[in-house]
């Protein structure tokens, strides 16, 4: 349990790490379009050539076999041009980026010197490197998710703690209001908080609009499950006698009744975090989200709407499969975090 | 009567807060369907002020909502300014269609995943216990989105079933029965995300359900009497565990309905989700209104057919009703 633990932290602390510094992980601007180079398959990376074995892979550019064939779809179209190797090299310099969103920076953590192109995850319609669209993307997903999280949690603490902690009529109608939020289904109702609020903004303001109403509507749960926790620790006969010995309300909470309800806050960040993302995701999805040209998971699958790209360029499915692993992280470990609490309790 | 009456008042209740709620959020909004036309230099602004007067935008949120009110009570919901008809006909010739879908994903789920449960709860800890604990994890924590469209492009890849809308282009000239297989091969696909997302979640719950009642002493007592394993878990232990089960049926119908506006979205399927959705994106407000309102009359009904059912399967909420008289 211990080790499983271990290494689910491990792995988020990864993940975040690589999304954190996507610009340095992402060989390319996420951005920069090759118009020349729509809808190319991933770049093989090779360690053998005609002479012989290397120890540095290297790999081909695409040459696009259109025209030649005369066909309209881009599959199977392109051929590696095998008369030059293009070695892959290691911090190399390439198109600056923005660290940590502060300092102006050009080093890369891999990259094939110009006009060689190494596309891990190959491009989309408009010839951009997926990869390192996944990873900018990744990095708006993930953070919407979180900050949707922290907005969730927080507000659904505070006025869970108002309700369990004041209890009578303010808790009755709070409870009531999270019923409310609980009983709709929680993709019309995001749709419809969405639809009153404008529709294109700047990439900073979406963001917060969207984090704000994803986490306006996921107060209820948290707030009930905190409730129920300041509730039953308010009689617990430590409190009852800090209070007897004059411990003001906000003594109370901080000093006994707060630290309670971490557990479950933890739980539920955990639980929540991939929900959330998976929110941004689905209205991005739907055109509601972040707009393009900024990447993020949910418009970068938008394109799959098209049939025949879905079935024609599987590399795209790319972003899914990190919402995927990204998901299953964090709910693997809420699973822990879940065990855990049961067995405190009990 | 008593139990079934509350819930129904709980229900209208409830329904009344949905609406308040999003006349409410309809406040805050700073933008309206003419907000494109206010671009447009060739419609003057006296002409924008004087559809929103002719569609009551510019009264006061009281004014607006008795005036919904009163639509609602006539069945329309309020009037729909992209199709210019009542609202309440039009996502209703939808919303058949998405409880076509939910209705059949709720069926096939609860009659997979109640077996499914009780089996994995009868032989615990073995192969296929296991086997449903890993697959229904992983398919818990996996978004609806990427399963709807990984299956969707494994459908659309090999051609296994019929995708995009519900109807093949020739639907009109089938035969009777041609047409029914029709819709159901085009129902198969959405049907089956729903059902894959919604499984993992019951499966699991049930499974709990059965364990806990596996260890009550009445069980064991059961077993002593040499009662076989078949019956006891089918009529002596299913009954009980039932109880927690049903009402999770109110709750698992929330995200049925969410699954299904999205699986209904990326498969094409014609019920309230692209409705909806469309609706969003041209800020039709009392479509979107009415999208929320059906939404919450879906889950509302579920809820209250959950406790009928309880109300029959448990005797102890009977009891309770009568206590109460």
């Amino acid at each position: 349990m211990r080790t499983r633990t271990a290494i689910l932290v491990v792995l988020l602390a990864g993940l975040h790490l690589v999304l954190l510094f996507a610009g340095f992980f992402a060989p390319y601007d996420p951005t920069t379009q090759n118009r020349e180079l729509p809808y190319a398959p991933p770049t093989r990376v090779h360690f053998k050539d005609s002479v012989g074995f290397h120890l540095r892979p290297f790999v081909y550019v695409w040459t696009s076999g259109l025209g030649g064939d005369q066909s309209d779809s881009y599959q199977g179209s392109y051929q590696e041009d095998r008369s030059h190797e293009y070695p892959v090299q290691f911090f190399v310099s390439g198109p600056s980026y923005k660290f940590l969103g502060i300092y102006e920076m050009g080093t890369h953590l891999f990259g094939v010197a110009e006009p060689g192109k190494v596309l891990l995850f190959g491009t989309d319609g408009y010839g951009r490197d997926e990869l390192s669209r996944v990873l900018v993307g990744g990095q708006i997903s993930v953070a919407a998710g979180i900050t949707a999280t922290f907005i969730a949690l927080l507000a659904g603490s505070i006025l869970g703690v108002i309700a369990g902690y004041y209890g009578r009529w303010i808790d009755e109608s709070l409870m009531g209001i999270t019923e409310l939020f609980l009983s709709l289904p929680w993709l019309y109702f995001l749709l419809g908080v969405r639809a009153f609020l404008p529709l294109h903004l700047s990439t900073i303001r979406t963001f917060f609009l969207l984090t704000g109403v994803i986490g306006l509507i996921g107060w209820a749960r948290p707030a009930r499950l905190v409730r129920g926790v300041v509730l039953s620790a308010r009689n617990r006969n430590y409190v009852l006698a800090s209070r007897g010995f004059g411990g003001s309300d906000f003594y109370l909470l901080r000093r006994h009744i707060l630290p309670e309800t971490f557990g479950v806050l933890l739980t539920q960040a955990a639980l929540l975090v991939p929900r959330y993302i998976a929110a941004e995701v689905t209205l991005s999805f739907f055109g509601l989200g972040v707009n393009e040209p900024v990447p993020s998971w949910g418009n970068m699958l938008s394109t799959l709407q098209q049939y025949g790209v879905l079935v024609s360029y599987g590399w795209l499915l790319a972003p899914a499969c990190a919402l995927v692993v990204t998901s299953v992280i964090y709910s693997s470990l809420a699973d822990v975090f879940h065990s855990r609490l049961k067995s405190y309790s009990t | 009567m008593n139990y079934l009456g509350r819930r129904l008042v709980r229900a209208v209740l409830l329904l009344i807060g949905v609406s308040a709620l999003c006349f409410l959020f309809t406040e805050m909004a700073p933008g309206s369907f003419f907000d494109e036309m206010r671009l447009n230099p060739q419609i003057s602004p006296e002409m924008i002020a004087a559809l929103r007067s002719h569609y009551g935008l510019d009264q006061p949120l009281l004014v607006r909502y008795g005036r919904w009110m009163k639509s609602a009570l006539h069945a329309d919901l309020g009037y729909s300014i992209a199709y210019n008809t009542p609202v309440a006909p039009l996502l209703w010739s939808r919303a058949k269609n998405t409880l076509l879908l939910t209705t059949t994903a709720l069926l096939l789920t609860w009659m997979i995943s109640v077996p499914l449960g009780v089996w994995a709860a009868n032989r615990r800890g073995g192969l296929l216990d296991k086997a449903v604990n890993l697959a229904s994890s992983f398919l818990v924590s996996v978004p609806e989105l990427v399963i709807a469209v990984a299956l969707l492009a494994i459908a659309v890849r090999w051609r296994i079933l019929r995708v995009g809308g519900m109807m093949s282009a020739d639907y009109e000239d089938l035969s009777a029965l041609a047409k029914l297989q029709d819709v159901l091969l085009h129902l198969a696909l959405p049907a089956f995300v729903l059902v894959l997302c919604e499984t993992a979640v019951i499966v699991r719950h049930v499974r709990a359900s059965v364990l806990e009642v596996l260890g009550a002493p009445y069980v064991q007592a059961a077993r002593g009497f040499g009662i076989s394993r078949a019956r006891l878990l089918f009529r002596h232990v299913l009954p009980v565990a039932a109880n927690p089960a049903v009402s999770l049926l109110g709750f698992s119908l929330a995200g049925l309905l969410s699954g299904s506006l999205l699986v209904e979205v990326v498969c094409g399927w014609p019920g309230l989700g692209p409705l909806i959705l469309e609706a969003t994106l041209s800020r039709d407000l009392y479509l979107v209104i009415g999208g929320i309102m059906f939404s919450a009359l879906f889950m509302v009904g579920g809820n209250l057919v959950a406790d009928i059912m309880l109300l029959a399967l448990d005797p102890r909420i009977r009891k309770g009703a009568a206590d109460a008289h």
